[in-house]
């Protein structure tokens, strides 16, 4: 456990003088996402700013580091039978290495994404060090805080590009007391309708993904409340569900292996399947669809416009040109007035989530 | 008014005319008064001019005018908001966004709603109930209240325990920007790539931009919510009671507290059938599945009464929960039965702090000479205390302003915000001072740059100007100097 705010703040002061732009590195698992990192930046490691500032399980309500690993956070939650209830996969070797601040700068969360909500829905509050090296304080340590702009989840999906995230304040839940996975065959259009129907139904799901022609269901809470609804809804129970949804969780799914660029669709959770051949992961009851397979970003963008949504290369392929979705003059405008806002001088992670940010 | 101005004002109404119906340009003093105020009716402003636009395009116009005119602009949805943040600028122009009502489109597969910003709160569930499905942010208000103004506030309500704050329900928005471009922000999918400009505008307060559209989550509707009253001899058992069911692993769709005026007031009003000895009165909603709700329903009496509830009444049918729900529903009615005004406040704490707090507040209660009654959205630490005062009485109003305003600073102290749902507004802009500091309220500025540089849009508002913070903390030092001398003396 380790506070090391003094010397960040230094460091960015001094690469604010020197004109010397940043890398802002958690745990190092997630540098195969966004752009091709700047190479003349220097890196600004939070590695070592580590620990539970404080935890109050009876609020629901946790204060860490940014460079606290999410493995550190879930061993300290279990205690109290309580956990990230979003989520979070833990990249890196062994699961061991991601951060909870390299996770809400990403914004990535699990499978339970749209019932629990994701990383940035948990954020209460948090620290910053922007351009100009100031430690600021945004949101709080309570649930419901309307005081001032959103600084906070704004972090969310930025990758860095507005400052350097020092603490985080998270709402957490209790653990469901039970769980069980509920698995059938069924082609991958009629699964994206089943998932929806049964996401519409008040029952207690917290998982509905599609993979190589099986359909599988996650019910979690409540062991009466599971029971029954997995009595009464078709299906087989499957045996391997908690190793799956982890598997899923944590991009260690055999789907994921490989070399191939990775797609993420963010799509509307009913929209038909875009027309592209090739293997996909549908998970999110439909929100969330992983394409494998070599593709432009400029010919994926209407597929993924035409079905409400983005689309995103997650994981290699051409990492030099953008990677996120084409995005219009008035908010790319916009966009680059907040990160002038946040760092005047462009120290951090320049040209990580768009070329011209 | 001077002649210059009018002549601006009368330039202005006619520009408008050309494009909206004239009708709807509304310039006479008669015509204008019900906008002078929100919901907080004791801050009162005459705006120059109310238009209400009838189409996206008419809305844009608007905007590209007044931003090139420099001319202050106020969004306002159904005015119900508790802060003054739709009060009008003298000198501007209020933007209603009344005409856009409709309900565009319910999708019951996806679980959406795409919605005109003047659609009211609870029509979105009104109509989505014929799926099985709702909206799930209520607050009070929400009868009334419109969609856009929600997410201009960040509303929440009674549930945000379980089912959140405004922001957490929304899938997109369309915004017109200061310069009167269309753009939409989020999209149908869940997350959308790069820095979250969505949680941005959200709570935002109509100083970034102009929303003209809003896409929301609906949830499916519980199978059913059954509602436990218990009371306690003491607001410390209570407190606990609430912590013992959160570590119990249940969290409550609802978990409301009121204190022992409160409960007094409010049984009076609706014979709820309170318990009227009671010193504080938990209000415990579960939903779910029959069977999760049973399970859960039978642990959580289990736990109030180890903890010595002094009585538990748990609802069998809808018509006892509707009951039970009842006087804190009208909560706000029944006090203003007792007292001629009433000044409801907004901070939220630490849970654990809750004794704490409300005995200091009893005892500012003693020294201001008015008294208060607290309703708590217990789950989430959002306090309501209400402060009863007679606004006839000279000086009495300003009295209940100091007093809230030490208890919004008794929040802050104890760890907690200032606002947990209400907004900031023009109401608690002297307390932003107190939540942050100048380099973080520069911060704040520096945002509200990136999008409306020329500061038209709700001017005054959310955030307060460096030069009048270092005033107000400088006066408050002073005073709490004095104060500290006083009791020394005394």
């Amino acid at each position: 456990m380790a506070d090391q705010i003094q010397s960040l703040q230094e460091q960015v002061l001094k690469a604010r003088a020197e004109r010397q732009t940043l890398n802002i590195v958690g745990g190092g698992t997630k540098s195969f996402m966004g752009r091709t990192p700047d190479n003349d930046a220097a890196t600004l490691s939070l590695a070592e700013h580590t620990g539970v500032v404080e935890y109050h399980p009876v609020e629901l309500v946790l204060t860490v580091r940014a460079g606290t690993t999410l493995s550190e956070i879930e061993a300290v939650l279990a205690e109290e039978g309580q956990c990230l209830h979003f989520e979070p996969p833990r990249l890196g070797e062994n699961g061991e290495g991601a951060t909870i601040g390299g996770t809400l700068a990403c914004n990535l969360s699990g499978p339970a994404r749209p019932w629990s909500g994701s990383v940035r829905d948990q954020v209460l509050g948090l620290r910053l060090l922007n351009g100009q090296g100031e430690h600021l304080r945004f949101g709080g340590q309570v649930m419901k805080n309307v005081a001032g702009y959103d600084v906070s989840r704004l972090q969310a999906g930025a990758m860095g590009t507005l400052g350097v995230m020092t603490e985080i304040s998270l709402k957490v839940m209790p653990k469901p007391a039970t769980t069980a996975t509920l698995v059938q065959e069924m082609p991958l259009d009629s699964a994206i309708d089943y998932m929806n129907r049964r996401a519409g139904e008040p029952k207690p799901l917290t998982g509905a993904c599609w993979f190589d022609g099986k359909v599988y269901l996650r019910l979690a809470g409540a062991r009466s409340a599971v029971e029954a609804t997995a009595e009464q809804w078709e299906g087989e129970v499957f045996e391997g569900g908690d190793a799956l949804w982890q598997q899923i969780r944590d991009l260690q799914h055999e789907f994921f292996a490989g070399d191939d660029p990775f797609w993420r669709f963010s799509v509307k959770s009913s929209a038909i399947m875009p027309s592209l051949d090739g293997p996909w992961l549908v998970d999110w009851a439909g929100a969330q669809r992983w394409y494998r397979g070599q593709a432009t970003l400029r010919d994926l963008e209407p597929l993924a416009l035409e079905a409400g949504g983005q689309v995103s290369l997650f994981r290699g392929g051409d990492r030099t040109g953008e990677v996120m979705l084409s995005q219009p003059e008035a908010l790319k405008a916009i966009q680059r007035r907040i990160k002038q806002s946040f760092d005047p001088d462009g120290l951090f992670n320049p040209g990580r989530l768009y070329s011209w940010l | 008014m001077t002649s210059e101005s009018r002549s601006s004002k009368q330039q202005l109404a006619d520009e408008f005319r050309s494009f909206i119906d004239p009708q709807f340009v509304i310039s006479d003093e008669e015509t204008l008064k019900p906008y002078e105020c929100d919901g907080l009716a004791m801050y009162r402003e005459m705006p120059m001019l109310v238009v209400l636009p009838e189409t996206v395009e008419q809305v844009q116009r608007v905007m590209r005018i007044c931003h090139e005119k420099g001319v202050p602009v106020v969004a306002r949805g159904a005015g119900t908001g508790l802060c003054a943040g739709a009060m009008p600028h003298k000198e501007g122009v209020v933007l209603s966004l009344a005409k856009f009502n409709r309900i565009l489109d319910i999708d019951p597969v996806a679980r959406t709603a795409r919605l005109q910003p003047g659609v009211r709160n609870l029509a979105i569930s009104e109509e989505a109930a014929q799926y099985g499905l709702y909206y799930g942010p209520d607050p009070s208000s929400q009868i009334a209240c419109t969609i856009g103004g929600n997410v201009a506030e960040n509303s929440g309500g009674v549930h945000c325990l379980k089912y959140g704050l405004t922001v957490h329900n929304l899938l997109k928005v369309e915004v017109i920007t200061v310069e009167g471009e269309r753009v939409t922000v989020g999209s149908d999918g869940l997350d959308a790539c790069g820095m979250d400009l969505l949680a941005l505008l959200t709570g935002s307060e109509g100083l970034l931009g102009v929303v003209t559209e809003v896409t929301v989550k609906l949830l499916p509707t519980p199978e059913v919510a059954r509602v436990i009253m218990a009371g306690f001899d003491s607001i410390e058992k209570a407190g606990d009671a609430v912590g013992a069911v959160i570590s119990h692993g249940i969290i409550p769709g609802g978990l409301e507290m009121m204190d022992g005026h409160a409960i007094i007031a409010a049984d009076d009003f609706c014979q709820a059938g309170y318990p009227r000895d009671a010193k504080a009165l938990l209000l415990c909603e579960v939903d779910g599945t029959e069977e999760e709700v049973d399970e859960h329903i039978a642990e959580a009496e289990a736990v109030f009464r180890k903890l010595s509830a002094t009585s538990i009444r748990t609802s069998t049918s809808e018509e006892e929960r509707a009951l039970l729900w009842k006087g804190r529903k009208s909560a706000f009615p029944a006090v203003g039965r007792i007292s001629p005004d009433y000044y409801c406040m907004d901070g939220t704490i630490p849970r654990r702090h809750l004794a704490r707090v409300l005995l200091e507040m009893e005892k500012m209660s003693d020294e201001f000479g008015l008294r208060v009654a607290n309703v708590f959205h217990a789950g989430d630490g959002n306090l309501h205390p209400l402060i009863l005062f007679d606004a006839n009485v000279p000086g009495e109003f300003e009295k209940a302003e100091a007093f809230g305003s030490r208890i919004l600073e008794l929040c802050v102290e104890v760890g907690g915000c200032i606002t947990g749902e209400h907004g900031v507004g023009v109401e608690k802009i002297r307390q932003m001072a107190v939540q942050f500091d100048d380099r973080e309220l520069a911060q704040f500025h520096s945002v509200k740059v990136a999008f409306d540089p020329k500061g038209i849009l709700n001017p005054g508002k959310g955030v307060p100007t460096l030069k009048f913070c270092q005033e107000y903390r400088s006066i408050e030092h002073k005073q709490h100097k004095h104060e500290q001398a006083g009791a020394e003396h005394g």
